[in-house]
C-alpha cells in the first residue's frame, strides 16, 4: 500500500526518528564488564553483581562514554547541560535485570542541535546515554539435557531466552524534532547520523546485530488548499511509533506503509489510533503491537547511586576544540580546494584516517599536476586499487600509471576503428537501434587492437563520429 | 486523616509494582498509604524559603571510572547462572513472553 498523489497532495508527513546506538567503549557504562557482546563466543560471560542487577552492586558510570556522547552532541550543534545526573526508568521485563533501566531524564547530557541534509534541517530535541538491556531470545526447547539444573523444561516448551552481555551496555539515544517530511529525508537523516558516528569513531552502527536501532514518529496533517506552501501550524493531535526498524530501507518502507494506512482512516474522517506498531519485515506491513491499557508510567527519579555530572564550560569547549572536521564540512571544503565533487567525496570519507590519507592524496596530486577529482573518481570507481596502508605517494603514482597514455597519430585510430566496425556488424546494428551501451565494447576491442593506450575520451569520440558515418 | 486514596490507586501502585494483592491487603494499605502521604503534607508545611533543591545529600560529583575492562569482577558463566531456577545452553530461561507476529 503506497500513498497514492492525491493523498500526497493532501496530507504532508510530520515524523521524528529516535536513533539509538551503542557506544563501542572498552567497558560497559555502569561496571568493568567487558562490553563485545556482539564478540562475545558465548552468552551470560561478560557479566557481574553489577550488571545482573544482584543486590550490592554499585553502578560508577563510564566517563569515556559520557565524552563521546557529548563530542557526538557538540557534532550535531547541541547545547550541553553543565549540570547533568542519571535517572531510574522503572519497568518490568525479563531483559532488565534491575526492574529499571538507568536513563536520563530532564536532564540529557545534549540539546537543541540540528542537522542539516538535502530536504532541510533536521533539529534535535536530545541526546541522552542509557544502559542497553540484555538481549532475548524466543525459543521452542527441544531437546532437555539431562543436568539437574534443566529438569524444569519440558520437551516443546516455549521460552524466552536471556543473554545478559548486553546488559548495561552504553546506549546513545538520538531524538528529532517532528522536522521530517518525507521517507527519503529520514533516510538521508539517518544515514548522515550513522556516517558522523562512525566517523567519530563512537560506534560501529552495525544495523543486523542492533547495535543501531531506529524508531519513527509518524503522523499526518492535512495540506492547506489555498495555501500548499505554508508551514504547519499545529502538529496533528495523534502519533504512531513504529518499533523493531533495522534497516534504512525498511524505514523508509515501514513511512511510506503508515502514509497509506493513516491517510485511509482520515479520509473517512477518523483518527489513527495513537500506538506502537511494529514492523514486519517479510509482510512489509507495520502491526499493532499490544499495548497496556494504563498509560507508561515509568516513576523517573533521580538515581541515589549515581552522584550528579558537573562540567565546566572550559571542559566543554576543550573537547570542542578536539572534534575533528566532520565529513559534510569536509565534503564541502574538497570541493573548493581541490575541486572534488560532493559525490564523490561523500562516498570516500568513511573513518578519519581514511579521510586524512585522502587529503595528503589530494595535496601530491596538485604537486603532480593531476586532477584531485580524477583521482577520486579511479577510487570510487575502483580503477586502481589503494587502502590507506598505503603511502598516498604510491597511490597517486599508480594512478599515474593508469591514466598516462601514449601519443598515437588519429588515422592510425581511425584505420583501427574501421577495421572494428567492419567486423562487429552485429553490434553496429545494435548501436544504430539506440543501445548506446555497446560504445563500451566497441572502446575496448578498438583499444586492445591498437596495443596502445589512448585517451578514452578522445577515442570515444572519433568511435562515434566513426559509427554515424 | 485528611488524604484519600481510591481502590483505583491501590491497584494501580500494585500493578506498578507487578504485586498482586488481596482485597484485606489493600484495606491495610489504604491505611498505610494514608498514614505516609499524613506525613508528606506536615512535611509540607516546613518553611523552605532559600533553600535550594536537591536529590542528594552526599554532595558526591562526577564520581566516574575510567574506560577500564576489569576482568576480575567479571562472573563465569556457570557462576552467573548459578542462582537461576532454570537453564538451558548458557543462557537465562523465563516463561515466553512476546508473542511474535
Amino acid at each position: 500500500m503506497k500513498t497514492d498523489n492525491t493523498n500526497k497532495n493532501k496530507y504532508s508527513l510530520v515524523c521524528g526518528l529516535e536513533i539509538h546506538a551503542e557506544l563501542k567503549t572498552n567497558s560497559k557504562l555502569f561496571c568493568g564488564c567487558k562490553n563485545d557482546p556482539f564478540g562475545a563466543e558465548k552468552p551470560n560471560i561478560y557479566t557481574c553483581p553489577t550488571c545482573l542487577g544482584m543486590p550490592g552492586g554499585s553502578p560508577v558510570a563510564n566517563k569515556k562514554a559520557i565524552e563521546w556522547t557529548i563530542k557526538v552532541g557538540l557534532a550535531l550543534g547541541c547545547k550541553i547541560n553543565l549540570f547533568s545526573k542519571f535517572d531510574r526508568k522503572n519497568y518490568f521485563y525479563p531483559d532488565l535485570p534491575k526492574s529499571y533501566q538507568i536513563s536520563q531524564y530532564d536532564l540529557p547530557f545534549c540539546y537543541d542541535g540540528v542537522l542539516e541534509t538535502s530536504f532541510g534541517p533536521v533539529g534535535i530535541t536530545r541526546i541522552h546515554l542509557e544502559e542497553d538491556t540484555g538481549k532475548l531470545l524466543h525459543k521452542t526447547i527441544e531437546k532437555v539435557n539431562s543436568a539437574g539444573r534443566e529438569a524444569g523444561l519440558g520437551h516443546g516448551k516455549q521460552v524466552s531466552l536471556i543473554d545478559f552481555n548486553r546488559s548495561s551496555v552504553p546506549l546513545m539515544e538520538i531524538v528529532t524534532e517532528p522536522d521530517i517530511h518525507s521517507a527519503e529525508q529520514a533516510k538521508e537523516y539517518a544515514k548522515e547520523i550513522r556516517k558522523i558516528l562512525k566517523y567519530l569513531d563512537v560506534a560501529d552502527c552495525d544495523m543486523d546485530q542492533g547495535g543501531m536501532r531506529l524508531e519513527a514518529n509518524i503522523s499526518l496533517a492535512p495540506i492547506d488548499k489555498n495555501n500548499p506552501s505554508s508551514k504547519l501550524s499545529k502538529l496533528p493531535n495523534y502519533k504512531v511509533e513504529v518499533k523493531n526498524i533495522n534497516s534504512f530501507r525498511f524505514m523508509e518502507q515501514a513511512i511510506d506503509f503508515e502514509m497509506g494506512r493513516q491517510a485511509e482512516i482520515l479520509n473517512d474522517g477518523k483518527v489513527p489510533t495513537q500506538e506502537t506498531r511494529g514492523w514486519n519485515s517479510v509482510k512489509s506491513i507495520t502491526f499493532s503491537q499490544r499495548t497496556k491499557e494504563d498509560s507508561e508510567d515509568y516513576r523517573y527519579f533521580p538515581d541515589p547511586d549515581l552522584p550528579p555530572i558537573r562540567y565546566s564550560r572550559e571542559n566543554i569547549e576543550a573537547m570542542r576544540a578536539e572534534l575533528p572536521e566532520l565529513p559534510a564540512q569536509k565534503s564541502k571544503r574538497w570541493a573548493t580546494e581541490y575541486g572534488v565533487e560532493e559525490r564523490y567525496s561523500k562516498q570516500l570519507i568513511s573513518h578519519e584516517i581514511f579521510a586524512n590519507w585522502l587529503e595528503e592524496s589530494f595535496k601530491i596530486c596538485v604537486k603532480e599536476k593531476i586532477e584531485p577529482n580524477k583521482f577520486a573518481g579511479a577510487l570510487i570507481n575502483k580503477n586502481i586499487r589503494v587502502s590507506h596502508v598505503m603511502s598516498s605517494i604510491i597511490a597517486v603514482e599508480e594512478f599515474k600509471k593508469l591514466s598516462q597514455t601514449d601519443e598515437v597519430a588519429d588515422d592510425e585510430i581511425i584505420s583501427v576503428i574501421t577495421d572494428v566496425i567492419s567486423q562487429n556488424n552485429d553490434a553496429v546494428i545494435k548501436f544504430k537501434s539506440g543501445d548506446t551501451k555497446v560504445i563500451g565494447f566497441f572502446i575496448g576491442q578498438t583499444m586492445r587492437k591498437l596495443g596502445k593506450k589512448v585517451d578514452n575520451k578522445k577515442l570515444g569520440e572519433l568511435l562515434l563520429n566513426e559509427l554515424k558515418k | 486523616m485528611s488524604n484519600k486514596i481510591t481502590t483505583a490507586q491501590i491497584k494501580h501502585i500494585a500493578d506498578l509494582a507487578s504485586i498482586p494483592i488481596s482485597e484485606k491487603e489493600e484495606n491495610s494499605l489504604r491505611d498505610a498509604f494514608e498514614e505516609t502521604l499524613d506525613v508528606i503534607s506536615e512535611l509540607q508545611s516546613v518553611d523552605v524559603t532559600g533553600v535550594e533543591p536537591t536529590h542528594q545529600v552526599t554532595g558526591f560529583e562526577n564520581v566516574l571510572r575510567e574506560d577500564i575492562v576489569n576482568e576480575e569482577n567479571m562472573f563465569s558463566q556457570a557462576d552467573a547462572l548459578k542462582n537461576s531456577k532454570h537453564t538451558y545452553d548458557g543462557y537465562f530461561v523465563v516463561p515466553r513472553i512476546i508473542d511474535e507476529k
